[in-house]
């Protein structure tokens, strides 16, 4: 096959599937199609991992289509992350009953998921916006998607306007870029920004503010807690997953290729926004008292976290770095999956509502309890490991501050983890009724929650796979 | 016979312990078994010991017998026992009256069991402290003996009485009683356990021989730690005084023993007296001598002074007591206060024929005492378990009541008294002998102790036996019953000893020469 | 390769807990004989280990399994025991063994408490275990987190929240500074060595400047010793103790401090030896109040757990001090005393529970005349307060005298005050046997204290016979620890 069609090889497939789901979606029965649509979306893009894997594995770096993406390590990583993260996404749409006949929902998921590759592997800039784009304006649809609930449409409707700003600022940049470096292609930005220069700052201070609304980074954050709670939960846990990993895509490949000389100056702006982020996110969660909420302070820290690797600007900071992002991905799956099928059996989303969750549904309470220690860092789940590599990263660089300052928030969100586990484990319920009010979860949900636990703990303690996963993902970048 | 022979210390330290094992494993509510299971070990043991007497060549100087086993390497101590002939009098002392005293426990009711297991552990404690010949071992088996005597006194003693702690608490007697005791001797031992871990820094072993050949052959004047040696010799010497001043007990560290003594249960008195106050002038034998003869020179006059008033003081009290087995009790105060001034006397001049003398007087006194005294709180207990009282001013005139009885007391008074013909006079003697050209200012001082010595003990026959009859216990279900068979089968050997002894010391007191002559 | 049996020890709790969480939850008795076969078995091989060092102690590292794990970074499966950790594996086999037998009666959800309790269990067999140091941190967070939900949830309802949280961030905060330490001298060996790993036995050789090891001694040391109860950061400890169910407790204080006073020498005093030559006049200080101020405190407390608790701090200080003393014998009296008090202390907690279990307080003052129904728990309690006192002919005094010996070498003066501890421990510890056990049973206990079960009785037995056994004859286990002292000296005196 030509280069260009294999680099391409995943989202031509996540289109071909996209489309049929779309022609065939009406000729199924209606009480058939939450089946169907489930099954077929999480099916088919399992499949295009598969064949992905089996067919499109980069061997090395090349550019195709003219320059305008890449395929090399990176992208291909990114994409299997991404596709995974919504064949896993798709299972819990399942459960989800106001997504789980719905089509359009299953298609806007491939969609998004078609602009997330195509911003993993983007190496022009006109590209690289276009799969912004591409990615973003579905999940502005399906934030907003429970057109009845106030709180969906609010969701939708803010996520739109901030992607919007930040989208133009984003642009603004690209421009600004264009325009001193005459080219839009990335590889050949790199030495036309050199060492300090205001204007390079700026211009990369633009960029950093939209990717930044990407991964929530603080102060680009302001619409995460007000999205990840309206919207329906499974998307929720799709936008702090996967968005959040393109998002960190663009900037590795941003910061790696059009900046590298401006190392001193990235590496010191990222790691105040990472200090804000950690702290500002761990501080406001402690005073959450709604789940979902809390869980969106929580991935603003787990953001900063995240970005002490970048700053490390080494091979272990990048590697760990991706590590992080997978860990977190299966994490903050399985954590939204568990708020969503709870939320819809309880109806609420409030913490305390959570008491003795344990007890209605024993194998729920420990899916939660994993998932939360492995958001908290401890071994042995993948939570851990990756807290730990990006620290050591940060330490080989000699950026004790950042680490002590990673230290600390960590230890605030090993409290507020823990009291949502104490919430779920020694709480009771009103009248201690927990035996009559069990959790009915529907089998994909069991499927899909049991794969992203096993794979916390098989992350957290079979390490090595997955860290050659990533370094096959960094090589060649510094 | 061989394995008797080559372990026959450890067989009889041992022993005792053996025999609690298999009293644990005895059904509670087998009583008589279990008594009797108790008095055939310990007579066994008791037996193993003749043994070891008729085994024992009083000619050779140093310890037989010696055993020697890996135990606690990290801080070279070895498990190592020996036997010579101070150590083998005091054996055969306790192996004879530990049969003796749980013979006559048999009237105690109440969790025998436990009474004997504590009794057999406390047993092998006190022959561990005279068999070692390593200084951790001698700690050991010195601080195992104090857990079972708390517990005898506190669970089985008198269980009348109240006395005050501070903040107005109040404990029962024996409580009390068996605190001080515990307390006391356990601050002594702290300064013990101080002082030996500042020997096994400097020396890195605990070999008593080795210690005592290196420990005195010190530089006098060089430094040890920074300070210089005669200081730090000085401070351990004290320390070790002190712990050992407290078990003899030495005036005025004696005041825990009248508590002690007067409500331990009548056999848990006997071992108390008989034994355990041997113990720390075994100490002073064993080690205060021969590790720091400078400073026991030095300090001789004090420890003379204080034995002395031991002796006056001691007697004084048993005169004024009301309370029959206190008069006892500070009448033991009184008699191992002849001991410490014959071991005062001899550290003046160490080596001298005098010396000599007073010490075999020491050694002979702690033995007879530990006869006669064990004798007096048996028969104590005797009258107190008919009568209920121990008040000397309920008694009188009983001896045409129970005469076998006022016999058996007034040859045991006799003996205590010092009576010529009786042992006592011979340890008094000797001792008395050997410390007058020594010390002659506090002997003769100690001399009119003895004095009263026979006033007390007079004093204490006279209330009981003599005088007008008490008509209370003549007639009806007070009847005074006479001394029964078991009761003079305690005391017969010891009668028989303290006749013997008094009329041909020298089968003793020859075994006690020779270890005295070559030891010091 | 040799019979892994070291893993096996250490994953075997870990795979009970897996099965125990996947059976049925009404299912309490199999799940209960299912944790009572692993902590036998387990102890069964810990045991077995022991016989095997005993019979031949070395210097060398035994039982040594290595596999690589992250090539990549230099992180290996590496597990090995020496004379040190020999007595301390045993130690958590037994107390193991008599915390499940002690948690029998547990009734809501044993299920998930005995699951929670082994992964606890797992997480200290590994660190003891431990020679490569990313494993050993692994372990050491496995064995931190239990604890919360173990306190939390089955804990005493008064405190358990307050204690658990406390608790699990002060301990949390202490790993993570030695996490920095560590990683900080895994970079350092490899510029100074040019390999990445994490491997113990190597990192021992990297060759780290003085300066370098004065200024990470500390965080990494005190960040392990906040587990072992150093003073300034003991704070935890008491509350944890009390707040934590029975079980939980002897694990705490039998097992759980003593990681942390492991992992102090291991890490700190072997890996970083000029920082702790350094420091030692520090450490020896704070481990001197440890002990002093701890059994002043202990003294005044109403509570018995508190009691015991404090009790705890007070004589891990002596662990801590043997540590500082870095001579043979105080550290060789450290070790010892790790397993010495570990068992002691399991037998208090144990006993503790069984009396407030029946009596429903804790309140001395409200106790009383509890031998009169609770015989074996006075008996065993007592040994255990002779222990505490370090009453010859019992391992607590095999233990406390060789530290006492280190001292001496390092200040007279401060083996004297040191040694008014145990008087100070005498007189706490009597006064609480007295008042509990003896004296008069207070009117509305009569009648309503049941006996203890033969299981009760098995755990409290098993205890005594260990506490026993070390004072009487200490050449059981004193040949192999000084063995492993000896390593922790070659490296003291060569770098």
């Amino acid at each position: 096959m030509s280069l260009n069609l294999l680099a391409i090889f995943p989202e031509l497939l996540l289109l071909i599937l996209g489309v049929l789901l779309l022609v065939i979606d009406p000729f199924w029965k209606k009480e058939d199609r939450r089946v169907n649509l489930g099954w077929y979306s999480a099916g088919g893009l399992f499949a295009v991992i598969i064949l992905s894997l089996i067919f499109a594995r980069p061997t090395g770096s090349e550019s195709a289509f003219g320059g305008m993406i890449r395929y090399d390590g990176l992208a291909f990583v990114f994409k299997m992350l991404f596709i995974f993260a919504a064949a896993l996404t798709s299972l819990f749409f399942m459960d989800a009953e106001r997504l789980q006949n719905r089509a359009e929902a299953y298609l806007l998921l491939i969609a998004s998921t078609i602009g997330m590759s195509l911003m993993a592997s983007a190496t022009d800039l006109v590209m690289l916006y276009l799969a912004i784009e591409t990615t973003s304006i579905p999940m502005y649809v399906l934030s907003g998607f429970l057109l009845d609930d106030d709180r969906s449409t609010e969701a939708g409707f803010k996520y739109l306007l901030f992607g919007a700003l930040t989208s133009a600022t984003f642009l603004y940049g690209l421009s600004l870029i264009y325009g001193f470096s005459g080219t839009t292609q990335l590889e050949a930005m790199g030495g036309f920004f050199g060492t300090f220069n205001p204007v390079s700052l700026g211009v990369l201070f633009l960029l950093v503010v939209g990717v930044g609304f990407k991964i929530s980074l603080v102060p680009f954050h302001f619409w995460a807690p007000d999205v990840y709670q309206g919207a329906p939960t499974s998307v929720a846990g799709f936008l702090s997953t996967a968005s959040k990993a393109a998002g960190f895509a663009v900037l590795i490949r941003l910061l790696m290729i059009a900046f590298p000389q401006m190392a001193v100056d990235w590496q010191m702006l990222l790691a105040i926004l990472a200090t804000i982020s950690m702290t500002l996110g761990n501080l406001v969660a402690l005073a959450q008292t709604n789940i979902k909420r809390l869980l969106a302070y929580s991935s603003i820290a787990h953001a900063g976290y995240a970005l002490v690797g970048l700053v490390a600007n080494n091979e272990l900071g990048l590697n760990s770095v991706v590590y992080y992002l997978i860990a977190y991905m299966l994490t903050n799956l399985a954590a939204f999956a568990i708020v969503a099928a709870f939320g819809r059996v309880t109806g609420s989303d409030e913490l305390r509502a959570y008491d003795g969750m344990s007890r209605r549904s024993p194998y729920l309470g420990l899916a939660m309890l994993i998932a939360f220690l492995s958001l908290s860092g401890m071994p042995p789940f993948g939570g851990f490991i990756a807290k730990v590599l990006v620290f050591a990263a940060a330490i080989q660089d000699g950026w004790y501050w950042l680490v002590f300052v990673g230290i600390i928030n960590s230890i605030i969100g090993v409290y507020y983890y823990l009291t949502v586990l104490k919430y779920v484990y020694l709480y009771r319920m009103e009248g201690e009724v927990e035996k009559q009010n069990p959790i009915q979860v529907s089998r994909p949900f069991v499927l899909g929650l049991s794969i992203a636990t096993l794979g916390i703990i098989v992350v957290g303690v079979i390490f090595s796979p997955w860290f050659g996963l990533a370094e096959f993902a960094t090589k060649g970048l510094l | 016979m061989d394995f008797l022979n080559t372990h026959l210390l450890t067989t009889i330290l041992f022993f005792p312990v053996l025999t609690a094992m298999i009293v644990w494993i005895l059904p509670s509510d087998q009583v008589k078994a279990i008594r009797w299971t108790a008095f055939g070990g310990s007579l066994i043991a008791f037996i193993f010991s003749v043994y070891l007497w008729m085994n024992f060549d009083p000619n050779l100087a140093g310890y037989q017998f010696e055993e020697q086993y890996i135990w606690y390497e990290a801080i070279h101590s070895t498990f190592h026992v020996g036997i010579d002939g101070l150590s083998l009098t005091m054996v055969i002392l306790t192996t004879l009256l530990t049969p003796l005293a749980i013979l006559a426990s048999f009237g105690i009711v109440d969790r025998v069991k436990a009474y004997m297991m504590l009794f057999l552990f406390l047993e092998t404690g006190m022959l561990g402290v005279f068999l070692a010949a390593d200084l951790i071992i001698f700690f050991v088996f010195w601080e195992i003996g104090l857990v079972p005597m708390y517990f005898l006194i506190n669970q089985w003693g008198n269980p009348k009485g109240e006395r005050e702690l501070w903040g107005g608490i109040k404990i029962s007697s024996r409580n009390y009683a068996s605190l001080k005791f515990m307390v006391y001797t356990m601050a002594g031992s702290l300064g013990l356990l101080l002082a030996i871990q500042l020997l096994g820094v400097l020396f890195r072993n605990y070999d008593l021989v080795y210690l005592t050949q290196r420990w005195t052959s010190l530089d006098p004047n060089g430094t040890l730690m920074g300070v210089s040696t005669a200081t730090v010799k000085t401070i351990v010497f004290w320390a070790f005084v002190i712990a050992f001043a407290l078990k003899v007990p030495v005036w005025p560290f004696h005041t825990w023993l009248p508590d002690a003594h007067t409500e331990a249960p009548t056999a848990g008195s006997m071992i108390l007296a008989g034994v355990l106050l041997k113990l720390g002038a075994y100490g002073f034998l064993r080690l205060v001598l021969p590790l720091f003869p400078e400073q026991s020179a030095q300090y001789a006059g004090w420890m003379a002074f204080l034995a002395t008033m031991a002796i006056v003081f001691g007697a004084f009290a048993a005169y004024g007591q009301t309370d029959f087995k206190k008069l006892v009790a500070y009448s033991s105060v009184n008699h191992m206060g002849f001991v410490l001034l014959g071991i005062a006397a001899a550290a003046t001049k160490i080596g001298t024929e005098d010396a000599t003398i007073a010490l075999n007087g020491a050694v002979l006194q702690m033995f007879n005492h530990g006869l006669s005294a064990a004798g007096m709180f048996f028969l104590v207990g005797v009258i107190y378990e008919r009568t209920h009282t121990r008040n000397l001013e309920d008694f009188g005139g009983l001896f045409p009541l129970v005469p076998v009885y006022g016999g058996i007391l007034i040859f045991t008074s006799m003996a205590s008294l010092g009576l010529p013909g009786l042992n006592g006079f011979v340890s008094e003697f000797l001792v008395v002998r050997g410390s007058f050209p020594l010390l002659p200012i506090y002997t003769s001082i100690a001399i009119i102790g003895l004095f009263f010595t026979g006033a007390y003990i007079l004093k204490g026959i006279r209330k009981v036996l003599h005088g007008p009859l008490n008509e209370h216990w003549a007639h009806g279900e007070h009847k005074l019953t006479e001394i029964n068979l078991r009761e003079i089968i305690v005391m017969a050997p010891l009668m028989a000893l303290m006749l013997y002894i008094g009329i041909w010391p020298t089968g003793l007191l020859d075994v006690i020469n020779k270890a005295m002559s070559a030891l010091f | 390769m040799q019979f892994p049996v070291i893993s096996i020890i250490v994953f075997a709790p870990l795979v009970a807990a897996i099965i125990m969480l996947l059976m049925k939850e009404e299912a309490k008795n199999e799940i209960r004989v299912v944790a009572l076969t692993t902590a036998v078995f387990d102890l069964i091989l810990s045991a077995w280990v022991y016989f095997q060092v005993y019979m031949n102690p070395t210097m060398e590292y035994q039982f040594v399994e290595k596999v690589d794990w992250l090539p990549a970074l230099g992180i290996s499966y590496h597990v090995g025991v020496d004379g040190i950790s020999t007595p301390l594996v045993l130690l958590t086999g037994i107390v193991m063994f008599t915390g499940v037998l002690i948690s029998w009666g547990i009734d809501d959800r044993p299920r998930e408490f005995f699951a929670f309790m082994f992964l606890l269990a797992g997480g200290v067999f590994g660190v003891f275990v431990s020679l490569d140091l990313f494993l050993l941190f692994f372990f050491y967070e496995i064995a931190v987190f239990p604890m919360y939900l173990l306190i939390s949830i089955w804990g005493w309802k008064v405190t358990r929240e307050y204690a658990a949280m406390k608790l699990t961030l002060y301990l949390f905060l202490g790993s993570v500074f030695a996490l920095v330490g560590a990683l900080a001298m895994y970079f350092t060996n490899y510029q100074l060595n040019g390999v990445l790993t994490f491997d113990m036995l190597e990192i021992e050789k990297a060759g780290f400047s003085a300066q370098f090891q004065y200024i990470w001694f500390l965080p990494v040391f005190f960040g392990f010793a906040i587990l072992g109860g150093i003073f300034p950061f003991h704070n935890w400890s008491p509350d944890g103790h009390v707040a934590a169910p029975t079980a939980v407790s002897m694990f705490h204080a039998g097992v759980l401090m003593k990681l942390g006073a492991f992992a102090a020498l291991r890490v700190g005093i072997m890996l970083l030896p000029e920082g702790a030559k350094q420091w030692a006049w520090l450490v020896f200080g704070f481990a001197m109040v440890n002990v002093v101020y701890g059994a002043f405190i202990a003294f005044i407390q109403k509570d018995m757990k508190y009691v015991i608790g404090f009790s705890s701090v007070s004589h891990m200080g002596l662990v801590a001090l043997g540590f500082s003393t870095l001579t043979a014998d105080g550290i060789t009296g450290a070790s010892l005393q790790m397993f010495s008090h570990g068992i002691m202390t399991a037998l208090f907690f144990a006993a503790t529970g069984m009396v407030y279990d029946r009596a429903h307080t804790r309140q001395i003052p409200e106790l009383g005349g509890m031998v009169k129904y609770l015989p074996w728990v006075a008996i065993t309690f007592i040994i255990g307060a002779l222990v505490s006192m370090g009453m010859p002919g019992f391992s607590g005094f095999v233990a406390e005298f060789p530290i006492f010996m280190g001292v001496w070498q390092v200040s007279p003066i401060a083996a004297i005050i040191a040694s008014i501890s145990i008087v100070i421990t005498a007189a706490y510890i009597l006064l609480v046997v007295r008042k509990v056990f003896y004296g008069e049973v207070p009117e509305h206990f009569e009648g309503h204290i049941t006996p203890i079960s033969i299981l009760d009785k098995i755990a409290l037995a098993t205890l005594v016979i260990f506490m026993v056994a070390l004072g009487t004859m200490p050449f059981l286990m004193v040949p192999m620890v000084q063995e492993g002292v000896n390593n922790v000296l070659r490296i003291l005196g060569g770098a």
